[in-house]
């Protein structure tokens, strides 16, 4: 194609994705730079219908001459990305000279906001994927073998973890797991324990989530494996057979070898779902024991006070951890598409 | 005058008799756009409102639980989304602090002179809401387990603890209590109550600076702890639709909920005539030998947008004022505490009314007082679960705010 009608053929998506993916990441990087201006405060009298008390509030004409002298607020660098909240760079020094031993400074590292999202959002995002590759495949595996007549039915019903809403699913699982639900009250049974309880404590919260997640996920590696299964060549496996492999080998040396651009394209896809990890902890109301890098935006912004420049610095950390965690698999496809030219 | 003419003077005055509602409102020409929380009380008033719809008057309602993440963006377009945002004492501090709503004294002195200053919401000689209705949480008790084990119902803490304990003991409930202590907004309020109970300030008089790292926020929590310990294990997870669920299926002898909840937990559904018969409503309990009950007063009320024509203005303010006419609050008498005019104070208002007479405060109206709600709320589950102690999340949910505070500009 010769390069002026390529050029024309990708200008549509290029103008959209400059449009609705780079000018939002720059205005956001832009937003996380800056805090909000100083507030001015004046005491004033307030009544109600439970009488009148002296209280503090915002003197709005000088607050709003100070936002018109500077629209976008104090300029603050990159002391947002750097307070507790976020990486928290001055607690983290005051632990690491203050620490008595390795657990004590985990324990404080553990303590601080981003930190403890970031734990779950990592235990979450590597936990989940490779066992929504090996479930995947194991479904593809399964299904591939039943008789052509039960095959529709069984896909359908595989596929329906991921048409279910996110939301929808965690709630209907959430109160599945109740004390009073099918799943709680039948554990408690299986473990003789009538104080088990899936949502106290935090281990088995990360547990349920994880879970979750992999039932959520395993749909999408399956359909993509299956397909790819109708792709692998008859004769391989015949061969494979007549040279006296067991179904194992051929698995292992036929049929995973010729799926593998596949599981990288699952990976890429389930590591970057995975970490933007949300809808479960607030299905599951797990906040207390779970947190994650996109609950913590969310939480940012809601409620009374709305806090964007937190929510920003937040956000380019994210992108900044996606972008690390893609790049060992990019690399390796690069490296792959070069070899491949060659 | 003919038969026939007196037959058609006749169902004119039906149509007429029938449109009577429209006519009420008096209003001529204008929008009116209501974003509102959604419980009944509040879908009754947008009801009334809604009857003054016409021709040339649209009227329109938004009643969502998100509301509160909406008011401020839809209240800056101008003109704006909404001409009336429904606040409590807590969310009309952030359109307060933008300017978003404008002084009511013009239309009050217009459209409803005779509004009793107890409903008009007054900042810095200004009115800038008209309060309709007072919430406050508080303890629900179940009178026949209390007699059971031969106990009064219970005015302090100490004595709930007392209670509970007894009831355990007595093998008759393993979990007999339960707060809204959802990690978020709801434990952060529960902080806030057991904490203005035992007589604490959540900052430094006159300024933005945290105070809540002391022995009385030791205290609240080891009370708060205290209490959990007779919660199923899941508190951590409990709303107010979760705490009413429990107390409904009778699995519990003391809680303390929303003052909102009580029409509902009294009626007789979702419930057994057992439970609903043997619930009482009575006032939050004191703490600590203090005099003041551990719970804060809230009141919900309207406010009007600044970025609207007055036409607009008027048209919403008389139309709210008709939703909240008499006959609207008798016909949904036990759908809240009303503060208006046609109210009779049943079953349901009876703990809201006693907490309010034994001198609880009112949440605190202050512009930073959300950052630490905020910080409380999230900070204070670890120590709950018993992950840390209750320095180290005090000293956390100081550092949380500290660090919000500095940012949106409230500390230096």
């Amino acid at each position: 194609m010769p390069h002026r009608t390529f050029l024309w053929f990708i200008l549509p998506s290029l103008t959209a994705m400059f449009l609705f993916i780079a000018m939002p990441i720059v205005s956001v990087i832009v937003q996380s730079l800056f805090v909000a201006h100083e507030q001015v405060l004046v005491t004033v009298e307030n009544c109600g219908p439970f009488g009148c008390t002296q209280e503090t509030r915002v003197d709005r004409e000088a607050t709003a001459a100070l936002r018109e002298a500077q629209p976008l607020g104090r300029f603050n660098g990159l002391g947002t990305y750097v307070n507790r909240s976020h990486l928290a760079t001055a607690e983290l020094a005051q632990a690491w000279q203050s620490r008595e031993s390795l657990g004590q400074f985990l324990g404080q590292l553990m303590n601080l906001p981003f930190y403890r999202a970031l734990a779950f959002t990592l235990s979450f995002t590597f936990i989940v994927t490779p066992l929504v590759l090996v479930l995947g495949l194991a479904i593809a595996l399964g299904v591939n073998g039943l008789p052509r007549l039960l095959r529709g039915p069984t896909i359908f019903f595989s596929l329906l973890p991921m048409i279910v809403t996110p939301l929808i699913g965690s709630l209907v699982l959430f109160w599945m797991i109740d004390a009073q639900g099918v799943i709680g009250a039948t554990l408690q049974i299986l473990f003789d324990d009538p104080n088990l309880s899936l949502k106290a404590s935090p281990a088995l919260t990360w547990l349920t989530l994880f879970v979750y997640g992999v039932w959520h996920s395993a749909p999408f590696a399956f359909i993509v494996f299956y397909a790819g299964l109708q792709t692998v060549p008859a004769e391989t496996l015949e061969a494979a057979m007549i040279d006296g492999a067991t179904r194992w080998q051929r698995v292992r040396y036929v049929v995973i070898p010729h799926l593998m651009p596949l599981a990288v394209f699952i990976t890429l896809m389930q590591l970057m779902d995975n970490f933007r990890v949300f809808e479960p902890i607030v299905g599951f109301q797990a906040q207390a024991s779970a947190t994650s890098l996109s609950y913590l935006i969310y939480s940012h912004l809601r409620g009374d006070v709305q806090q964007f420049g937190s929510a920003a610095a937040t956000s380019v950390l994210t992108i900044l951890g996606v972008a690390i965690l893609l790049t060992p698999v990019l690399i390796r496809t690069w490296r792959d598409f070069n070899r491949k030219r060659a | 005058m003919t038969m026939k003419k007196l037959s058609t003077l006749t169902a004119l005055t039906v149509i007429l008799g029938a449109s009577g509602a429209f006519a009420d409102c008096g209003i001529s020409a204008g929008r009116v756009s209501i974003l509102s929380n959604d419980f009944p009380a509040l879908q009754a008033m947008a009801a009334g409102a809604a009857e003054c719809a016409s021709a040339t008057v649209a009227v329109s309602a938004n009643q969502t639980t998100e509301h509160r993440d909406i008011q401020v963006a839809a209240l800056t377009a101008n003109p704006a989304e909404y001409t009336s945002a429904i606040v409590a004492n807590s969310s009309i501090v952030p359109l307060m602090n933008e300017g978003l709503i404008r002084p009511l004294d013009d239309l009050i002195a217009q459209y409803a002179p005779d509004l009793p200053q107890l409903n008009r919401i007054t900042i810095d000689g200004q009115v800038m809401a008209v309060a309709f209705m007072a919430n406050a949480q508080h303890l629900f008790v179940r009178d026949d387990v209390l007699a059971q084990i031969g106990a009064s119902a219970p005015s302090s803490y100490e004595d709930v603890l007392d209670v509970l304990a007894k009831i355990r003991d007595a093998g008759m409930m393993a979990h007999p209590f339960a707060m809204n202590t959802a990690a978020g907004w709801n434990l952060g309020e529960e902080f806030v109550n057991m904490y203005m109970g035992f007589g604490g300030e959540l900052f430094e008089a006159g300024s933005a600076a945290p105070a809540i790292n002391n022995a009385t926020g030791l205290a609240t929590l080891e009370m708060l702890a205290a209490l959990n310990e007779y919660a199923n294990p899941d508190f951590l997870t409990f709303d107010s639709n979760a705490t009413q669920a429990l107390w409904e299926s009778g699995e519990l002898a003391v809680a303390y909920m929303w003052g909102s909840r009580g029409g509902a937990v009294l009626d007789d559904e979702n419930s057994t005539p057992v439970v609903t018969g043997n619930t009482s409503l009575i006032a939050a309990p004191t703490v600590g030998g203090g005099s003041l009950p551990a719970s804060t007063l809230w009141w919900d009320g309207f406010t009007i947008a600044a970025n609207i024509s007055d036409e607009d203005a008027a048209a919403t303010f008389q139309a709210l004022m008709h939703g909240l006419r008499p006959e609207v609050i008798s016909a949904n008498n036990n759908a809240a505490v009303w503060l208006m005019d046609g109210y009779t104070p049943g079953a349901p208002a009876a703990g809201v009314a006693a907490t309010a007479n034994a001198g609880a405060r009112p949440y605190p109206m202050l512009p930073y007082v959300g950052l630490m709600h905020t910080a409380l709320g999230n900070e204070l589950a670890q120590f709950l679960q018993g992950q840390e102690s209750a320095e180290q999340a005090l000293a956390d949910v100081e550092a949380a705010y500290i660090a919000a505070a500095r940012e949106q500009g409230f500390l230096q």
